[in-house]
């Protein structure tokens, strides 16, 4: 709070927001409308002042990750066939045997991209869309850069989706070698998918909103 | 900003936390941000619609070749496996697992390919003074929307990945597909860069009035 005072001190007229002045922003292109333009004059983004629904949909797009994050760890990701014999690997198993293999830095890679990236990013959203309900620890500042961590990372972790493409595309010798993808593939693909939609939902005027609230 | 009347064509809120600022000219290079938040607002760059289109167009060529030229190719032990980025694609389309097969498609080749299609429409015109075409806007919108969803610089990553995973029991030699993709994430994240968002919403404005 006091860095905001602080900003502010230079700044003789107080920040006034497009709902405080009865106007209506458009989200996409930040044209400005009088109250009650359903869509944006230069874009045709449908516009609102404060997306009623948005909070709704950052936590039914949650949920949907989260339930299809257990089978995408609890089953095999990839299946390698060599001479017969059949090994199995979940998301986990895949960065063990990286570490195994001396690969450290790969495997820190696909460890922070397919176990970090996700549990993070279930953790973020749920802190943002509470934070906006209840009393935030956190300051407007460091929430809105939480929120473009999220926005940016999070679609990261659909590399393992693509490892999985990849190898079992190229390693196809019959009975030698040959990698499968296992079904843990499409619960990841899913999960990355269902997060980055509850993250594109959640409108991030809604950080900025509750010290509006306060200062009033 | 605390005039009685504020004419909403002079202002520009931010999209990210609400707060009106009032338009200016912003020079050339120079960044607007957000007195609030902080996010950038205008960020024009000299010559920036030109770039944009040629980078885009140089992106589109560069995508056909990525679809139809070799990508890897794997040997081990007298036994070859070519590998196209199509059949990367196809791994997946046996049973189950078939909708994956669509999903990869799209987040490596068909969304990107879209979005440049959209960014060459909707910009295409304003390079050469001309009208800007019927639906430039709704083209130019769902190229934003495209965004975060076109994934060709994390499947190069996961190219990299895979690599390693199967360097101990086999030699890989990278194709020419290979360094088509490496050279579109290039060519689109510079792009990306010259990408000033209110500054085309403008321009587009106006072309259209005109």
């Amino acid at each position: 709070m006091q860095v905001d005072d602080l900003e502010n001190a230079g700044n003789p007229t107080p920040l006034l927001t497009a709902r405080q002045a009865g106007l209506v922003a458009c989200t996409g292109c930040g044209r400005v409308h009088e109250q009650g333009v359903e869509r944006c004059e230069r874009c045709g983004a449908h516009l609102s002042s404060r997306d009623t629904t948005s909070l709704q949909r950052v936590w039914a797009w949650w949920f949907a990750g989260l339930i299809i994050y257990f089978p995408a760890n609890l089953y095999p990701m990839l299946i390698t066939n060599t001479l017969g014999t059949e090994y199995k690997n979940t998301i986990l198993g895949g960065v063990i045997e990286l570490i195994d293999h001396h690969s450290y830095f790969v495997a820190g890679v696909v460890f922070f991209a397919s176990i970090m990236i996700p549990v993070g990013k279930f953790i973020a959203i749920a802190y943002l869309a509470y934070s906006v309900r209840h009393r935030a620890t956190m300051s407007d500042h460091g929430r809105q850069v939480l929120y473009e961590v999220v926005e940016f990372i999070g679609r990261w972790s659909m590399i393992d989706v693509f490892v999985v493409a990849i190898l079992s595309s190229l390693v196809q010798f019959n009975f030698v070698a040959s990698i499968h993808p296992g079904i843990a593939a499409i619960s990841f693909a899913l999960s990355v998918a269902f997060t980055m939609l509850s993250a594109q939902s959640f409108d991030p005027r809604m950080i900025w909103d509750a010290e509006e609230a306060a200062t009033e | 900003m605390t005039e009685t009347r504020l004419d909403p064509s002079e202002l520009v809120a931010c999209p990210n936390c609400d707060t009106l600022h009032h338009m200016q000219d912003v020079p050339e290079g120079a960044r607007a941000r957000c007195m609030r938040c902080n996010e950038i607002l205008m960020a024009p760059k000299g010559g920036a619609m030109t770039r944009i289109v040629v980078l885009a167009v140089t992106a589109l060529i560069l995508m056909i070749a990525v679809v139809f030229f070799p990508f890897l190719d794997l040997s081990a032990s007298g036994l070859e496996q070519h590998s196209s980025v199509l059949d990367a694609i196809m791994a997946f389309s046996d049973g189950m697992l078939l909708p994956l097969t669509f999903a990869v498609a799209a987040f490596v080749v068909v969304l990107p390919a879209v979005r440049l299609m959209a960014i060459i429409y909707a910009i295409g015109p304003l390079i050469f003074d001309r009208p800007a075409r019927p639906h430039a806007a709704r083209a130019f919108r769902l190229a934003q929307t495209l965004r975060p969803w076109s994934m060709a610089e994390i499947f190069i990553v996961g190219v990299a990945v895979a690599l390693v995973k199967i360097a101990g029991m086999a030699t890989v030699s990278l194709g020419p597909a290979f360094w088509a993709l490496v050279a579109l994430v290039l060519v689109t994240t510079i792009k990306d860069t010259f990408m000033c968002k209110l500054t085309i919403w403008k321009t587009l404005e106006t072309q259209r009035r005109s």
